[in-house]
């Protein structure tokens, strides 16, 4: 039996309410879209992802890592590896990327499936993260949103088996971006749901069940994309769903469209709330259908201790204005001034690659003290390098030792607030903070480690390690 | 065996250009300014220096970076072919080429040097400090790390640790800033000539919470610089000349923010350099053998914490023992910054550490510009010199006095 041995999902703390874009342009909506902080991607949203995925797993044993996003932050370059680095993977794993198609998540499950059926790998993780900048006052930019689920696929422990599926492939072409597009494109709303998302789902539902001699009746809850709430809504009524009963909300109101990450999170959001026995109907859209029948196992249950969908969208801060928005986006241009200078150097990034990626610190085995970064003598009681153990540290807690918040520093959104916190179990860090609420800091309180992006220097997003509040 | 270097060495001449955005006033132009009044105060002549200490942090290569050396000074003042060291310790830098010069001194190596520090900040198009370098902890360490953001975090923990709210600790740096201003609105030669009041500074516009605009020093062009030669040569140059007590010099292990026991509220290597020249000097009680000390406040938390860390007060207690005391103004029993300090003197990065020199020079002299400041009776001083970010410092603790 193949299927989801664990999951996680993530979604940004901050959001923008729809009140706010009709301020901006008019008109109205209801509800609010989670917005990645400018410092998150694909990439960083995919590691917050993972690490929710991976919690009390060891990550030895995981052997393949497969990325899934319409957002890669580098077209050329891969994604899975700096992700990989980031979880603090074994090295002699596969890594690939699954781009280009909002699909590309549950393809990219069907490739690990695979993999764990054959037997060329024990455990895969199948990440999808998307974060997809939509066009000032466009009809996406209402409706698109960030967010990033996980799922760790197995044979053994597995908690939701993926029992059946079915695979549609189309050339049909309704929403894309060529090389050079910041933003999507599209075509008239009636030809993109009328001829491709309507008959494309429901062939993909209706040849899935008759193939499993099986009916909408059989499933406790339909996890599915559709573009927009009210084509979801039609989809249900469509295949014959109970709207009250049986279908997981899509999350329109409080979290927006995310993509390739979509239907992954809301599965998510169906699994944190499943009972073993419960049967899960799940689609995907995007240059053609899948569906798939979900049968939820026993130890469901021992999962439901993590942020996932729930807790993440329950923790969370509002954009105050539209502005901050579209910088966030990275949807407008500033003035450049002779302060925004910033290097990098690829050689430096690779030579400290074990801390500034994978967060390792070092434990000193003559007196025992955990510092951070890796160190060529203890800081503590200078011994040599010989006595000094890396440890991973990226999953510890800690409280706000000090920190301050320099106005002036030429960062996306001042102020830069440096902090210095304290590890559980040992180890300070000095970092930058984010995902921070400027008026309620306060020396002791909780926080946690985050990767994020830290500058793009010289034409290269440079990923480490930073502090932030801990989320509920 | 290594000897003491106390009174082996002295300085007969001295001098520092007006400190300030010296827009129409470049590099070379302010080498020129303060090189000549030291070498007028001396009595002496350019041709006659045998070895020059040119300390600089960016030199003349604040907007692109590159490499900077002793010909800057050689090309500026056409020397010809005497060594030129160039000399580069972060903020520190005056101390360390003050220090250099000396020692080279005390091994008879030579008889009559000069010192110089300078630096051009105002170049740069921001306010703030020039940001060219590309050092080992690039690209992502401590990357955005300013100075205003580093010390500010020692802010915090020390009203932490002492349980101020912010409105109180803010209100006794406040006063700090106030005295700065104090003095620099009676050195003609000062960056900031304005005096403030606490209420101004605590309402100032923030700069890296909680410091706001007056806990910073200004971002500052100048030189300063200094003859010097053999004590038993002295007397040829001048009779009020000032001889070298001790140097204290301390580079710190520097991984103290990332250090579990490391609080921010005191300097290691403040206290290291303070006890080796304080040694050194034969110095038991700071606070009542020294007349005068300058002291590298960049920021008003940097003055809290150097009182404390070079022994000027006791740990925690910088409110009660100097500020309520009003000890650290000029009539005080423990004058601190009466030039007004790095904070409204000025800061010109190379230049401060030689300059810091220049104020006790005058000082025991009595020859302040400006004589509502003049210290009734300076012997000794100390001055305090230090580079780098709280739990990262090189510190230089140079004390001068009467022979």
């Amino acid at each position: 039996m193949a299927g989801i041995v664990s999951y996680g999902a993530y979604i940004p703390i901050y959001r923008l309410s729809r009140a706010i874009l009709g301020q901006v342009w008019g008109g109205g909506g209801k509800g609010e879209k989670a917005i990645a902080n400018w410092d998150e991607d694909s990439i960083t949203m995919a590691v917050e992802a993972g690490m929710d995925c991976l919690q009390g797993i060891e990550k030895r044993s995981v052997d393949a890592l497969y990325f899934a996003s319409t957002t890669p932050p580098f077209k050329e370059k891969q994604s899975a590896s700096i992700i990989a680095a980031g979880l603090d993977l074994r090295e002699d794993i596969i890594a690939a990327d699954f781009c280009s198609s909002l699909r590309s998540g549950t393809i990219a499950l069907r490739a690990a499936l695979d993999a764990v059926k054959a037997g060329s790998a024990r455990q895969v993780l199948v990440i999808a993260s998307d974060c997809r900048p939509p066009a000032p006052n466009s009809a996406f930019e209402p409706l698109f949103g960030d967010g990033a689920a996980a799922f760790l696929v197995g044979t053994e422990g597995v908690v939701a088996e993926i029992a059946a599926s079915y695979y549609l492939t189309s050339e049909f072409i309704d929403i894309w971006r060529l090389e050079c597009d910041l933003l999507p494109r599209t075509w008239e709303e009636r030809f993109v749901l009328d001829e491709g998302y309507e008959p494309h789902m429901k062939k993909a539902f209706n040849a899935l069940l008759k193939a499993n001699n099986a009916t909408v009746k059989d499933f406790a809850k339909a996890a599915f994309y559709a573009p927009t709430a009210r084509s979801h809504g039609a989809m249900a009524r469509a295949i014959g769903l109970d709207a009250k009963t049986q279908v997981q909300d899509p999350l329109f109101d409080s979290l927006g469209n995310t993509g390739a990450a979509f239907a992954p999170m809301i599965l998510v959001a169906a699994l944190e709330e499943a009972k073993p026995g419960d049967q899960i109907l799940l689609g995907n859209y995007g240059d053609g259908a899948d569906a798939h029948i979900v049968k939820v196992a026993p130890g469901i249950e021992k999962l439901k201790d993590r942020r996932g969908i729930k807790r993440h969208l329950e923790s969370k801060v509002m954009l105050e204005n539209y502005g901050k928005y579209l910088k966030f986006k990275n949807l407008i241009q500033f003035e450049e001034t002779p302060m925004t200078r910033t290097r990098t150097s690829l050689p430096a990034m690779w030579r400290d690659r074990n801390w500034q990626y994978r967060c390792h610190g070092h434990k000193c085995n003559n007196c025992g003290k955990t510092q951070y970064p890796l160190q060529k003598r203890c800081m503590y009681c200078q011994a040599e390098a010989t006595f000094l153990e890396e440890v991973p540290l990226s999953d510890r807690k800690g409280v706000l030792f000090t920190y301050s918040m320099d106005e002036r520093a030429a960062v996306v959104d001042p102020p830069n607030v440096l902090a210095a916190v304290n590890l559980e179990g040992g180890g300070r860090i000095f970092s930058q903070m984010t995902d921070r609420d400027v008026n309620n800091l306060r020396v002791g309180m909780p926080m946690e480690l985050t990767f994020r992006k830290i500058h793009d220097a010289l034409g290269v997003h440079n990923y480490s390690w930073k502090c932030r509040p801990a989320r509920a | 065996m290594a000897e003491p270097i106390k009174d082996k060495v002295a300085i007969v001449g001295m001098g520092c250009t007006k400190f300030g955005e010296r827009w129409d006033t470049d590099i070379t132009d302010m080498i020129a300014e303060a090189v000549d009044e030291a070498l007028k105060d001396a009595g002496v002549e350019l041709k006659d220096m045998e070895a020059i200490w040119l300390g600089t942090q960016w030199g003349s290569q604040v907007v692109e970076g590159g490499v900077v050396t002793g010909t800057l000074l050689s090309s500026t003042l056409q020397t010809q072919y005497v060594p030129v060291t160039r000399v580069e310790n972060a903020c520190g830098t005056g101390a360390e080429s003050l220090r250099g010069a000396t020692f080279a001194l005390a091994a008879k190596a030579y008889d009559l040097v000069l010192v110089v520090g300078v630096e051009k900040c105002k170049d740069m198009g921001f306010g703030g400090l020039p940001s060219v370098w590309i050092g080992r902890w690039e690209p992502v360490y401590g990357a955005f790390g300013s100075g205003p953001g580093r010390y500010a975090m020692a802010a915090t923990a020390y009203f932490s640790k002492y349980g101020l709210s912010n409105e109180e600790g803010k209100r006794v740096l406040a006063e700090i800033s106030v005295k700065s201003h104090y003095y620099g609105a009676r050195n003609p030669k000062a960056h900031l000539r304005r005096e403030v009041t606490v209420e101004q500074v605590m309402n100032a516009p923030m700069i890296a919470w909680p410091l706001g605009l007056f806990d910073c020093c200004g971002v500052t062009d100048g030189a300063s610089a200094a003859v010097l030669c053999r004590t038993e040569d002295a007397r040829r140059f001048r009779d009020d000349y000032i001889t070298i007590k001790a140097f204290g010099m301390a580079a710190s292990p520097g991984w103290g923010k990332e250090r579990e026991d490391f609080d921010f509220t005191y300097w290691d290597a403040t206290q290291a350099a303070a006890r080796a020249a304080y040694a050194e000097a034969g110095i038991k009680e700071p606070r009542k053998e020294l007349d005068v000390v300058e002291l590298h406040d960049c920021f008003t938390i940097a003055e809290l914490i150097a009182s404390e860390s070079l022994f000027l007060c006791d740990e925690g207690k910088f409110k009660e023992q100097m500020t309520d005391r009003r000890a650290y103004y000029h009539d005080g029993e423990m004058p601190v910054n009466t030039s007004g300090g790095l904070k409204s003197f000025g800061h010109p990065i190379g230049a401060s550490g030689c300059r810091e020199v220049y104020e006790i020079y005058k000082q025991i002299q009595k020859k302040v510009e400006e004589p509502s400041r003049q210290i009734a009776n300076v012997q000794m001083g100390l001055a305090h010199n230090q580079g780098g970010h709280p739990g990262k410092f090189v510190c230089g603790a140079t004390v001068v006095g009467t022979p």
